[in-house]
């Protein structure tokens, strides 16, 4: 029996069993006479049902889950020329006997080689399994109907029993998150241990030359390829700072506006038209940094140098200029952040206490006195924590510093001329088809494993901040 | 004594009245300055909105050109005769039909390199034009008929005024032959601008004139169709036992607590390597298929519709928890039949906006292949495929300039989609608000 014919066979005894069950319950509200009924008919149907389906099911995606693996240690058991061969030998092998069985193509009895044995076995170890599977599942299904279903009785507790697998139902939704984190934390550690055996951790953190090319040849020149991460480091430092240096104070003081001085309605309009920027999808900022923005930010390069030269000024007479700049994507990334800084600080001046406001105007001060000795020094730890919410996100941002600053990795202070981040060369080493184990693909997880953690440290920092400071004022 | 106080006093409001001048001029320009940073933030958006939308433009329609077709024997490579098969038909030349059509109206037109300077101005697209044509009704065999055909991506550029002519001949994409000829056919209204309805029903194409959104619209709609399937049950799920069921000051719920807060955190890229390790790698799923995209996009769109859910379920009143357990429910009760059904515009609005964010993320899927060229419409979770804001990605990187307009239009395509969600998300709260 396939797998989705078995499926839908536990999910059409599932309803079978609900409404058997049903039955019998309100049989007992009925018949004359009888005891009280402990829970609503529909909650022995569900626990008739679930009783049924649920362990059958596990046991399903349980034996889904592992059959080929098992299946594969038993066909290599059977031939000592597959035990012969080492790990990755034996994984190409392995993949082409599935493909061999799984495209259904018999191999002739005359094609004597042993992948075409292995495969044939593959195929039948694989329909036993299958077979087996089948009965086991409905046998567990057949065993959860009978012992339930003719031994509920009107004192069962149905609605009891059903509301507790219902918890449970719902805690294993909520542990997804934990397993996710764990995922997280498992793909990237794993894969970085491996990058660090070939590339010492002390290369990689304080190495200032990437260059991650794969040798064509074993005797090719420079076939190693560098992997200092630090110009990496720095381009992403360098944008986010230019990042936050713009949106920053565009931020917050478009905050103390619409929190201070305007009016009501203006703030209902504006507020939410400024958070469309937070809306827009960044690969669209990413192609505006690129196509509009880079060359404006050259165009402008290009009219300092000619300064320079005219004026003798040495600095910008020998400036780089490139479309892609670290400028431009900081720009960009800057006005994306405008509203998330916008909306924190908004938050936290609004958590400050309005007899704050009242004394300080008492004494005469005006509206931006107020603001600037009193409003910021009482909101200035929630701010910082919005600031670092903030360069967390910069730190992260992929598309636009992918279209609009480059991958040279440069290690220069000049914001005019490309820079490469660690996003841009997390994405650019692990799209296409690689190998899953050369250094080039492993030194992505190992960036990745950086970039986890960074932001990790600033959320941590930034949230404890923040609710200190809430904690404050409540 | 109290008059060297009422002079010290005087004093100070003299100190006072002076700086008041001063003082007003501050906050005169502190106001200007919060004026100014708003208005250069909505500038910046306008700005941004104009630019792409201007640069769209041209992608809304396109040329065509208008040729007497000779589908003639000779030119089909078809036997005479009176009944064709479909077969025969379908692997007849249509190759030749525009070209012998151009060199027609221009016979002038004899060198070798030239001739195939003027045969590149019909789009490579249109012999199949021509033959579903012929298909459709094999009766045209023989005739000759005038056929509007599609133009190639220069000539459109051209006939859209993209391409200045009165640049030097080096640095026009359109040289000057071409440009007698162009003006030749647009002088015997052979040219003609069209509404770009391809660009709405065709899959990707390395042709610009040729390429369209739908296979990127369809790849989108079924990779989302996993995300919500997923993240909404289980995010609703989630949130509910912990608002409702989670036992306080317990360690294992404080880690769930600070993992969704985390989670929400995360940079979109780490989701793409995750995708990538675990499931193409462990559990050996197929790259670029949507289900693979939902699958990451499910866990990212999780913590927000878990955030969402809990500030929903919080926000309704305990004095509706309070009846509904006085009148005999069970705890699992009183949340499915009164909390959950309240709660649910707040869930719903929460959960529009996470699918919104999902909608536009592109980083993580360009990791699992969906970057990927993928000429045909997807038809399934497993065929390959593509999504919007990645194809917006692939074309943004293609040298040919009529793919600008491309990749504008299907900005403006996936911003209008975008908008529409957020719209449903305002209405649902503006409805359903309810202020207890």
């Amino acid at each position: 029996m396939s797998d989705l014919n078995l499926f839908s066979v536990l999910i059409l005894s599932a309803l079978i069993v609900f409404f058997l069950s049903q039955k019998k319950a309100k049989n007992w509200q009925t018949s004359a006479g009888s005891e009280r009924v402990h829970s609503l008919p529909v909650y022995y149907g569900y626990f008739g049902s679930i009783w049924t389906v649920i362990p059958a099911l596990f046991v399903f995606a349980f034996w889904s889950f592992f059959s080929t693996n098992v299946i594969s240690t038993m066909v290599v058991g059977q031939f000592v020329e597959l035990q012969a061969l080492d790990k990755s030998s034996l994984s190409l092998a392995l993949n082409e006997i599935y493909l061999m069985s799984d495209a259904s193509i018999v191999p002739s009895l005359s094609d004597n080689t042993i992948k075409a044995q292995a495969a044939n076995l593959f195929m039948q170890y694989s329909q036993y399994s299958a077979i087996f599977k089948s009965i086991t599942v409905l046998a567990i299904a057949a065993l959860g109907f009978i012992l339930t279903y003719w031994r509920i009785t009107p004192t069962t507790k149905a609605r009891n029993s059903v509301e507790n697998i219902v918890v449970y139902a719902l805690l294993s939704c909520a542990v997804i998150a934990i397993l996710t984190t764990a995922g997280i934390i498992f793909s990237v550690l794993l894969e970085s241990i491996e990058f660090f055996k070939t590339i010492p951790v002390s290369d990689f953190l304080f190495g200032t030359h990437w260059s991650p090319q794969i040798a064509l040849r074993e005797d090719q020149a420079g076939s190693s390829g560098a992997f200092g991460a630090v110009p990496l480091f720095w381009g992403t430092i360098f944008i986010s700072l230019i990042a936050i240096i713009i949106a920053g104070p565009l931020g917050l003081i478009s905050a103390i506006y619409l929190s201070e001085y305007a009016s009501k309605r203006v703030r209902s309009i504006v507020k939410p038209v400024l958070e469309i920027l937070a809306g827009v999808p960044t690969v669209v900022y990413g192609f505006f940094a690129a196509l509009t923005i880079g060359p404006l930010v050259r165009d402008f390069g290009y009219w300092l140098r000619e300064m320079g030269v005219n004026l003798d000024i040495q600095i910008l007479a020998n400036l780089t200029v490139s479309t892609e700049s670290a400028l431009a994507a900081g720009l960009v990334m800057g006005m994306m952040i405008v509203p998330f800084i916008l909306s924190l600080s908004d938050d936290v001046i609004a958590a400050v206490p309005d007899s704050m406001r009242d004394g300080s105007t008492a004494m005469g001060a005006t509206k931006s006195e107020t603001v600037w000795k009193v409003i910021i020094p009482a909101a200035l730890p929630g701010i910082v924590g919005g600031f670092l919410l903030a360069i967390s996100r910069a730190i992260g941002e992929t598309m636009i510093v992918l279209m609009a600053a480059g991958v040279a990795s440069n290690l220069t202070a000049n914001p005019m001329n490309s820079v490469t981040t660690v996003t841009t060369q997390i994405v650019t080493l692990l799209t296409g088809d690689q190998e899953f184990d050369s250094v080039k693909t492993l030194a992505a997880f190992a960036l990745g494993l950086g970039l986890f953690i960074t932001t990790l440290v600033l959320n941590i920092i930034a949230l404890h901040v923040v609710r200190r400071y809430r904690e404050q004022y409540e | 004594m109290w008059l060297e106080d009422i002079e010290s006093n005087m004093n100070n409001t003299k100190i006072v009245q002076a700086s008041l001048k001063k003082r007003y001029a501050k906050e005169r320009r502190f106001k200007a300055y919060g004026i100014f940073s708003i208005s250069l933030s909505l500038l910046f958006l306008s700005f941004l909105l104009f630019d792409i939308t201007h640069k769209a433009m041209p992608a809304f329609t396109q040329t065509y050109l208008k040729l007497d077709i000779d589908f003639s024997y000779k030119n089909l490579k078809l036997k005479e005769g009176s009944r064709y098969s479909e077969k025969e038909l379908f692997s007849a030349s249509y190759r030749q039909l525009t070209s012998k059509s151009l060199y027609e109206i221009f016979p002038e037109v004899t060198n070798r390199k030239d001739k195939k300077v003027l045969r590149n101005f019909v789009s490579s697209g249109a012999q199949y034009n021509l033959r579903d044509l012929v298909i459709e009704n094999p009766s045209l065999i023989g005739t000759k008929k005038s056929i509007w055909v599609l133009a190639d991506d220069d000539i459109d550029s051209f006939a859209k005024g993209l391409i200045d002519r009165n640049l030097p001949e080096s640095e026009r994409r359109i040289k000057d032959n071409q440009l007698v000829w162009i003006d030749t056919l647009e002088a015997d209204n052979r040219i003609e601008k069209r509404l770009n309805i391809g660009f709405l029903t065709q899959g990707d194409s390395r042709e610009p004139e040729q390429a369209g959104i739908w296979g990127a619209i369809k790849g989108s709609f079924f990779t989302m169709l996993i995300t919500l399937i997923l993240s909404f049950p289980i995010g609703v799920a989630a949130a509910v036992y912990l608002e409702e069921f989670a036992p306080k000051n317990n360690w294992f719920v404080d880690l769930i607590e600070v993992n969704i807060n985390n989670l929400a955190a995360v940079p979109s890229v780490v989701f793409g390597i995750l995708g990538l390790a675990v499931y193409i790698n462990l559990f050996g799923l197929p790259r670029s298929a949507p289900l693979v995209g939902g699958l990451v996009l499910f866990l990212m769109t999780l913590p927000t519709i878990i955030i969402a859910t809990r500030a929903a379920i919080k926000s309704v009143p305990p004095s509706i928890r309070e009846a509904a357990l006085g009148v005999g429910a069970s705890k699992m009760q009183m949340i499915s039949h009164h909390v959950l059904p309240l709660a649910m515009p707040g869930i719903l609005t929460g959960s529009i906006i996470g699918m919104a964010q999902a909608l536009g993320e592109s980083a993580p899927l360009l990791m699992i292949g969906m970057v990927a060229f993928v000429a045909d419409i997807p038809q399934g979770f497993m065929d390959p495929s593509t999504v919007l804001p990645v194809q917006i990605f692939i074309w943004s990187d293609s040298p040919e300039r009529a793919f600008i307009a491309l990749t504008s239009a299907a900005i403006v395509v996936l911003l209008i989609f975008l908008f529409l969600m957020n719209l449903l998300a305002i209405i649902l709260r503006k409805k359903f608000e309810t202020r207890w």
